[in-house]
């Protein structure tokens, strides 16, 4: 199908396809493990006790009655708990940002609300739980900051950048005097509000030790490499004395890139009491660590009476923690994805008394396109151009914040499919235009971009004699289908059937692999992969030239192919040896190699590498309740090749649900003057639930690539950015209301 | 190695038998035992999730008398004498049918990909089945009203919603 996959070995058979995850039977008969699922003998149970303060010191524990309690084995806090690292580098994750990580049980200063003061450890999970609510603590508190609004003047550029995230590029030309002077005029504050990601498996770490001291730790983590380097840190360990597995794990979308308080502390007391021990959060406390930052932007676009932009400026203010300078790009985004001679962009920090803000599903871009894509649709109606005229006649090819051509861009594709899909010709642009019945119809468009990144990766490929490959690295499949897209690449890259492949993962015993986050797994893993397979095909070939009477032997590796489990010359199958007889007449039983990847220089030199789509909404509102329901989105996706049509699909589905969520139901409220968030739970904090979500129509574009061997781009993220601003037009197009403040929830259609 | 009476620390225990996919057990549980606790921290029936305990995800539903429940919410002496249905047990369930390996709705997930991260699978799934009992859900929107327990937070829901649909056309076994 593509000559990009082909490794000059196998062919394109199940690249590309709708493949069935090949988890799937584990998934749904329940044999699927996550990580608070594993036992071990003698297992202990650890639960967390949080703080009830927000800002200040503990003054007093009280555990005697706890301790008291048959079955507690031992209260843990910072006044009895063992020695651990002092210095707050040793905390430091593979993925954390500028600043002091927190330290568990460190001392008696608390940070943010619902910071872990003590873990209760019993012989069960009821007595651990009840034994908790008998620890009690006494507090000097101070006046917590929660409130971005009220920290916007003391916010600040950060002073360390954090690693991979690039800063606000130089302005260029003049923002100011071009807007000023501009025929048409835009000028808004957007919110929106704080976000968590609240996957479905709480966090969880079990830490079994094994009889000859050494640890297995089964941690939920997006990269077990980042368990394992956080505990060998944090507790002076070496990289053999502690295995880290994550097979499976219960949603990710960035909450689980960073090892979490439950792993150091179940860490902590498996030590303490040298038995194994498992510690699971409960929601309430999925409420304590990470989340996406609420932020306060305000986007300035002038342009002339054709829309052609003349000005663009874009301001954030997100919250970071007293302690981190978390930073996500929110910013940037409008240079790239526009052509305008005077741009101007800044990002600032406020610090909040909350835990550090995290990566959740494409971190910044959410936050800066919802405001940059419905200022886009106010210019629309300013100028009286409909929104996708608007995005053309700005459109680039060429990326203005680099001043680099795109490797490949394909939105206007985008454009002109999801517009036919969508119907968007009958659109008619008057707000409040629209009926069915008694509910408003609103359509509305927006744009989305990621970047296409790639990681150094590596991964190991074995090919035993009985014919069946095994491949696999370190790195997560946190739902998003990575077992599935392995398998297929490996079983094509050997011309092997499905079932003679297994694909590893989540174990740092395997080849050594990233995190998986940023949508860069595809092409990360999948080019190790890929490349893995091509040497171990490289020595069955050399092999089977050697063979006594071979058929290949005066062919070279260029003009084979791999198929039926056999290795032949291309174009005369009968010319060919079986797998398992090269490895059999070698005397070898298995051929193996471990490959490493890594994204290309050249083609990074010349072009700049993003995925972009065009979001299509459809709103119906019953103005008497001002209930919004989304009825129909169209998404098109330009993400380069997709390896698998199902997969794919369900991750630009799955996305398009949490802009649903984004634009019209999540808010983490919090109390500012107790600096602690008030909804923590998923019956106050509404994720989308069955009935919110209709019809959602993904299309991938056609687009080839070549920033890596595989010509994929990635899809985790590029789902969600945009939907939140496509569905805000929607609701501005059906009811005349512009709403600039996340979630739109019934009370701002009302107002 | 802890006992299968459970808790250490509660002093009382109650004797209590229960069918766990068509499994007869004989089982001694402390009071403040859930019977989603029950399933997971004492039978290693680990397919049952636990996603908030408060009966908010519908991560933890199991089948009680062919009925759906929330098992963190039931506390596991309550059930004394029902039949209990988990995802372990569907393919059972469907086995007594005449059919194949999978229950036919757990065959529909994986063609639908009607799961990605597979955490809320398990709930969904019995869910879908007890919803297919029930009888009341026809259409869609229906299934979706009805659905509305079951929180899947990779976004799966039309997927899921297909699943079911075509199972429910084809009649499928309970």
């Amino acid at each position: 199908m593509t000559k990009q996959i082909s490794t000059g070995a196998g062919h394109d058979r199940f690249v590309g396809s709708a493949l069935s995850r090949v988890d799937g039977p584990a998934k749904v008969t329940g044999l699927a493990k996550y990580a608070g699922e594993f036992s071990a003998e003698n297992l202990a149970h650890g639960y967390v006790v949080s703080s009830t303060i927000a800002k200040g010191r503990i003054t007093g524990i009280d555990t005697s009655a706890a301790e008291a309690v048959p079955g507690v084995l031992k209260v843990l806090t910072h006044q009895n708990r063992p020695s651990i690292a002092g210095e707050a580098k040793a905390y430091q994750d593979m993925v954390a940002p500028p600043g002091s990580p927190f330290r568990p049980l460190y001392d008696e200063t608390v940070v943010f609300s619902g910071q872990p003061v003590a873990l209760v450890v019993a012989e069960d999970f009821e007595t651990a739980r009840h034994a908790a609510s008998l620890v009690s603590l006494t507090y000097e508190e101070e006046t917590p900051h929660t409130d971005i609004a009220a920290q916007m003047s003391e916010s600040y550029d950060p002073p360390t950048k954090r690693g991979g995230i690039k800063p606000p590029p130089k302005p260029w030309g003049d923002a100011g005097g071009a807007f000023d002077g501009a025929a048409i005029k835009v000028k808004q504050r957007y919110r929106i509000a704080h976000e968590h990601h609240n996957p479905m498996e709480p966090q969880a770490s079990t830490v079994v030790v094994e009889d000859d001291g050494t640890y297995t730790v089964y941690d939920k983590i997006q990269g077990v490499a980042n368990t394992q380097l956080y505990l060998t840190n944090a507790f002076g360990l070496k990289p053999d004395q502690v295995r880290c597995l994550s097979p499976y794990m219960g949603g990710g979308f960035g909450n689980a890139l960073r090892p979490q308080y439950q792993l150091f502390l179940a860490m902590l007391a498996a030590q303490d009491l040298n038995r194994s021990v498992r510690v699971v959060l409960t929601r309430d406390q999925m409420w304590s660590f990470t989340y996406r930052p609420g932020a306060i932007q305000t986007v300035a676009l002038g342009a002339d009476a054709k829309g052609t932009l003349q000005a663009i400026r874009h301001d954030a203010v997100h919250g970071t923690s007293t302690f981190e300078d978390y930073q996500e790009n929110v910013v940037n985004w409008a240079g790239t994805l526009y052509a305008c001679d005077n741009v101007e962009l800044t990002y600032r920090l406020a610090k909040l008394d909350t835990a550090t803000p995290g990566d959740m599903r494409a971190p910044g871009a959410v936050t800066g396109l919802f405001a940059l894509e419905t200022a886009m649709d106010e210019l629309a109606y300013a100028t009286g151009i409909d929104p996708i005229q608007l995005r053309l006649a700005n459109y680039t090819e060429t990326d203005p914040v680099e001043d680099k051509p795109f490797g490949s861009k394909a939105l206007k594709s985008c454009f002109a499919q999801g517009a036919e899909r969508f119907g968007w010709s009958k659109r008619d642009p008057v707000p409040r235009s629209m009926r069915d019945g008694k509910e408003l119809v609103g359509w509305g468009m927006a744009c989305g971009i990621w970047e296409a990144l790639m990681m150094p990766s590596s991964a190991r490929a074995t090919l035993s004699a009985d014919g069946r490959l095994e491949v696999g690295n370190s790195t997560a499949d946190i739902g998003t289908g990575t077992y599935t897209i392995l398998t297929q690449i490996a079983a094509d890259a050997l011309g092997l059937p499905l079932d003679h492949v297994t694909t590893k993962l989540g174990d740092t015993n395997l080849a050594e692999a990233p995190i998986a986050g940023g949508s860069w797994t595809a092409a990360s893993s999948g080019t190790a992969v890929m490349k893995a397979c091509r040497k171990v095909a490289e020595e069955v070939f050399k092999l089977a030239r050697g063979m006594d009477g071979s058929p290949l032997a005066n062919a070279d590796f260029e003009r084979v192919v791999f198929a039926r489990g056999r290795v032949e010359l291309a174009g005369e199958p009968s010319r060919g040896v079986a797998l398992v007889d090269v490895l059999k007449a070698a005397g070898k039983d298995k051929i193996e190699a471990t490959e490493s990847a890594s994204p290309d220089k050249d083609f990074k030199k010349k072009f700049e590498a993003y995925t972009h789509s065009a979001v299509f909404a459809e709103v119906k509102i019953d103005e008497e309740l001002g209930i919004v329901r989304v009825t129909r989105i169209v998404s098109a996706v330009a993400a380069g090749k997709i390896l698998n049509t199902k997969t794919a699909r369900s991750q630009i589905m799955g996305a398009v649900v949490m802009g649903i969520g984004s634009a019209l139901h999540e808010e983490s409220m919090l109390d500012q003057r107790l600096g602690r968030f008030m909804n923590r739970n998923l019956g106050e904090y509404h994720v989308p639930a069955h009935a919110d979500v209709h019809d959602i129509d993904v299309i991938f574009v056609e687009e080839e690539d070549k920033a890596n061997p595989l010509g994929v781009k990635g899809v985790g993220e590029i789902g969600i950015v945009g939907t939140a601003a496509a569905i805000a037009n929607a609701i501005h197009h059906a009811t005349g209301k512009r709403i600039r403040d996340l979630p739109i929830t019934v009370d701002k259609i009302l107002a | 190695m802890l006992s299968e009476s459970g808790s250490a620390g509660a002093d009382a225990r109650i004797g209590i038998t229960l069918t766990i996919n068509s499994e007869r057990r004989e089982l001694q549980v402390a009071p403040w035992t859930t019977l989603l606790d029950l399933l997971r921290e004492r039978l290693d029936l680990t397919g049952t999730k636990k996603g908030c305990d408060h009966g908010q995800c519908g991560a933890c539903t199991v089948l009680v008398d062919g009925t759906r429940i929330n098992s963190c919410l039931a506390l596991a002496v309550m059930k004394d004498g029902a039949e209990i249905t988990t995802v372990e047990g569907l393919a059972g369930l469907a086995q007594k049918h005449g059919t194949n390996t999978l229950h036919p709705i757990q065959e529909a997930f994986v063609e639908h990909d009607a799961f990605q991260c597979g955490y809320c699978t398990p709930g969904q799934l019995c869910s879908s089945v007890g919803l297919m009992n029930e009888g009341h859900a026809k259409t869609r929107d229906e299934i979706r009203e009805a659905m509305s327990g079951n929180l899947c937070r990779c976004g799966a829901y039309t997927n899921i919603v297909d699943a079911i649909e075509e199972v429910m056309h084809q009649g499928a076994a309970r």
